[in-house]
């Protein structure tokens, strides 16, 4: 075993390496061999430690000592007084915000764990296809409680007493939900899970069903329990192949335990799940909609009233929440409403899973406690923006969302704080855009996604959208005209006002919300037919620096189509009508000699 | 498989879960047994993980480590994929990140081995409900 008395581990973290984090490895090295300290001090390199705002870090073990904020000429300190002399630096120690006392260790760091794993509790955890390893975590422990101790009604006040609100990016309260579909008379009901994940970007849904699908099985028992119904429906696009088989077995062993059957946990209550499969539509994710697909109809929806809760799949009340929302319901039985309620902000409780992705150094799924300000799970979570960028914005709630920029960086992140910014909480993905991300650009990359997801039912999405489109494509083209801005605004609040379903009531939302907060970007391109993100093509020209050049060849060798001329150590010539302008040359250069006009 | 048919039946199966778990952590060879969790969802899949895993559990036996390789879910930590979480005999679980077989092969000689720690763990940085 090891012989190291103590171990100093440094945050490699892409935050914490662009400020210096390698120096002070380096320079803890040299120090160790100067001091002879080889045998005792071990120097370990760690990924991410999630506090990128304080970086570098550097934590001790055995006595989990956190430093913050430590420079290269700290380490000599650290190693005389804490290692050896075993005395904590106090002046490196992170001040508690609020008793401005230094915090000795990282158990005792509040601000330290900004994520609460709620619902992705046994992702990453326990083995998935085996149902004893759930067991062992209190699995299927809350649909015993509810069977053998609760009534139904009890169930679902304290499902509403828990404030959890749907998952699915709506935000309806899901105790209100299931109240209403108990209290709907029926003879038959169905309990569907929406597991129909189509935001370009999101992976939650499919996350928790490869890591976790036993809490899912659960949670849907236990509404049915609640509303009455023996019979549940899991709605899952077939391009998860991996949540689907895995689902299957969780299924089948379920069953094996009798967990899923007649006369469950000895109870008077029955209930089984089968599983139907979506082709991957978006439109899909629209109850509706999903309930017609199942049905074996086109994927198409309608309107709203009636609900599903009181006439859904095959005219009986149905039951339809998300992945996520179910997956917080054992928890919320077997903790309690009071200790879920008491998460989050007023008005939003508990927690939400994010998937995070674009720009940003750690893209990956997270779980945080509503009110997480996003600037905390940008730098601190997410370890900053890629290559040590400028932050442009969040696109949240995929192409029914908007973008929020750096003025809403310290905003709580819940439901309603999202939809005054003018996106939406949506369904969890969070894309990160920086400064060479071109809004109009992003905002044409969402129509596109519309565009085909449409179902064309209503006239005002199926051509509305595309008009969009084509005027955005205009646009990027640098075809522009004045009006166009205008008629970009007026068209998409008819689209808004006029669809028939959410699919088209949202889809100009990346379109208004990029007009509303980057309107300079829209004028540049209308007006001076130039892309300031450089990301439009057709707007871009590369151009040689002739001072610069020193005649290299490198973008001549480089250049994929011949479009670059010139003699060795001779200025080059790009031949415009010829570039493609991929950008190769300009990415080649040494010497900076070819830029962007 | 018995069905379960109470409760009470779920909570002594609940009990009977956890003691083999901890039977295993005590039986003779409980300072030897590794535990070894490899994240298996579709993007773990995609970077490798499963050749991970088969490497992990060949080259344990071919080593005689006394070890449980086992799969589970998304860990979270995409950016980084795949990755493993190793658990020492008595002591708290590390996660190591872009485990390729090089990487594997560190940790069961250094890690696994030794006992000495490497570089690219990945600090744990969230809490769960059982705190």
């Amino acid at each position: 075993m090891s012989e190291y008395n103590t171990q100093i581990l440094i945050c490699g973290g892409t935050g914490c390496q662009a400020s210096e984090s390698e120096e002070i490895g380096k320079s803890f090295r040299e120090l160790i061999g100067e001091l002879g300290l080889e045998d005792e001090v071990q120097v370990v390199v760690t990924g991410c430690f999630g506090f990128c705002e304080k970086g570098p870090i550097v934590k001790m073990m055995p006595d989990k000592t956190f430093y913050v904020h430590v420079t290269p000429a700290d380490t000599e300190e650290i190693l005389k007084e804490h290692v050896v002399k075993g005395r904590q630096i106090e002046r490196l120690l992170y001040k508690d915000p609020k008793t401005k006392q230094p915090v000795s260790d990282s158990q005792h760091m509040d601000f330290y764990k900004k994520q609460l794993r709620i619902a992705l509790r046994n992702c990453g955890f326990i083995d998935p296809e085996n149902i004893d390893e759930y067991i062992a975590r209190d699995g299927y422990m809350a649909l015993g409680k509810c069977l053998s101790e609760m009534t139904p009604e009890q169930v679902i006040e304290e499902v509403k007493k828990s404030g959890l609100r749907g998952r699915g990016g709506g935000g309806f309260p899901t105790g209100l939900k299931w109240e209403i579909t108990a209290k709907v008379p029926g003879d038959k009901k169905y309990v569907v899970c929406n597991a129909d994940e189509g935001d370009p970007g999101a992976f939650m849904d499919r996350s928790i069903l490869e890591g976790d699908p036993h809490s899912v099985i659960e949670a849907m028992a236990i509404n049915a329990y609640c509303t009455g119904s023996d019979h549940g429906l899991v709605y899952i696009r077939a391009e998860y192949p991996l949540a689907v088989a895995r689902l299957k077995t969780a299924l089948k062993q379920a069953r094996e335990y009798g967990l899923l059957g007649k006369g469950i946990l000895g109870a008077d209550f029955n209930f089984d799940i089968e599983i139907r499969y979506g082709a991957g539509a978006f439109v899909c994710g629209e109850e509706t909609a999903l309930i017609h697909s199942m049905e074996g109809l086109r994927g198409e929806p309608t309107f709203k009233p009636p609900f599903p809760s009181e006439h859904g799949y095959y005219g009986k009340p149905t039951n339809v929440n998300n992945v996520e929302t179910y997956a917080n319901i054992p928890v919320i039985i077997n903790k309690g409403a009071d200790w879920f309620a008491s998460i989050g902000t007023e008005k939003s409780k508990g927690t939400k899973v994010f998937a995070l992705a674009g720009a940003i150094n750690n893209v990956g799924l997270i779980e945080v406690p509503m009110g997480t300000t996003l600037r905390e799970v940008i730098y601190d979570i997410g370890g900053g923006i890629k290559g040590g960028k400028q932050f442009k914005a969040v696109q949240t709630g995929g192409p029914s969302g908007g973008m929020l920029t750096s003025e809403f960086l310290d905003t709580p992140i819940d439901y309603d704080n999202l939809l005054a910014a003018g996106s939406m909480m949506g369904s969890g993905g969070m894309i990160v855009l920086d400064e060479s991300d071109c809004m109009v650009a992003m905002a044409k990359f969402y129509l596109e996604f519309t565009l085909e997801e449409s179902c064309g039912k209503c006239s005002p999405c199926r051509i509305g959208n595309k008009r969009l489109y084509e005027i955005l494509e205009k646009i990027t083209e640098g075809k522009g005209e004045d009006a166009d801005i205008e008629r970009l605004k007026i068209l998409s609040h008819v689209i808004k006002d006029t669809s028939l379903c959410g699919l088209g009531q949202t889809s100009p939302n990346p379109v208004l919300s990029s007009i509303n907060y980057f309107i300079n970007e829209y004028d540049a391109h209308v007006k001076d037919h130039r892309c300031p993100a450089g990301q439009c093509k057709a707007l871009l020209r590369y151009e040689v620096v002739e001072d610069k050049c020193t005649g290299c060849t490198l973008c001549f060798r480089n250049c994929p189509v011949g479009a670059i001329t010139g003699e060795r150590r001779a200025v080059h010539y790009i031949d415009q009508s010829l570039c493609i302008k991929c950008g190769v040359c300009f990415d080649k250069c040494k010497f900076d000699a070819i830029v962007m006009v | 498989m018995n069905k379960i048919t109470s409760l009470a039946d779920l909570k002594r199966i609940k009990e009977q879960v956890h003691s083999k778990i901890r039977m295993r952590e005590n039986s003779d060879n409980a300072d030897t047994l590794v535990q070894i969790k490899v994240g298996m969802a579709t993007c773990g899949i995609a970077s490798g993980a499963k050749e991970t895993m088969t490497y992990f559990i060949e080259e344990t036996e071919h080593q005689a480590i006394d070890a449980v390789v086992t799969q589970t879910g998304c860990m979270g930590y995409c950016y980084a994929e795949p990755t493993v979480e190793v658990t020492l005999p008595g002591q708290e679980p590390v996660v190591f990140g872009f485990v390729n077989k090089a990487k594997a092969r560190e940790i069961i000689d250094r890690y696994i081995i030794k006992g000495e720690m490497i570089d690219g763990m990945i600090p744990v940085t969230y809490k769960t409900i059982d705190e």
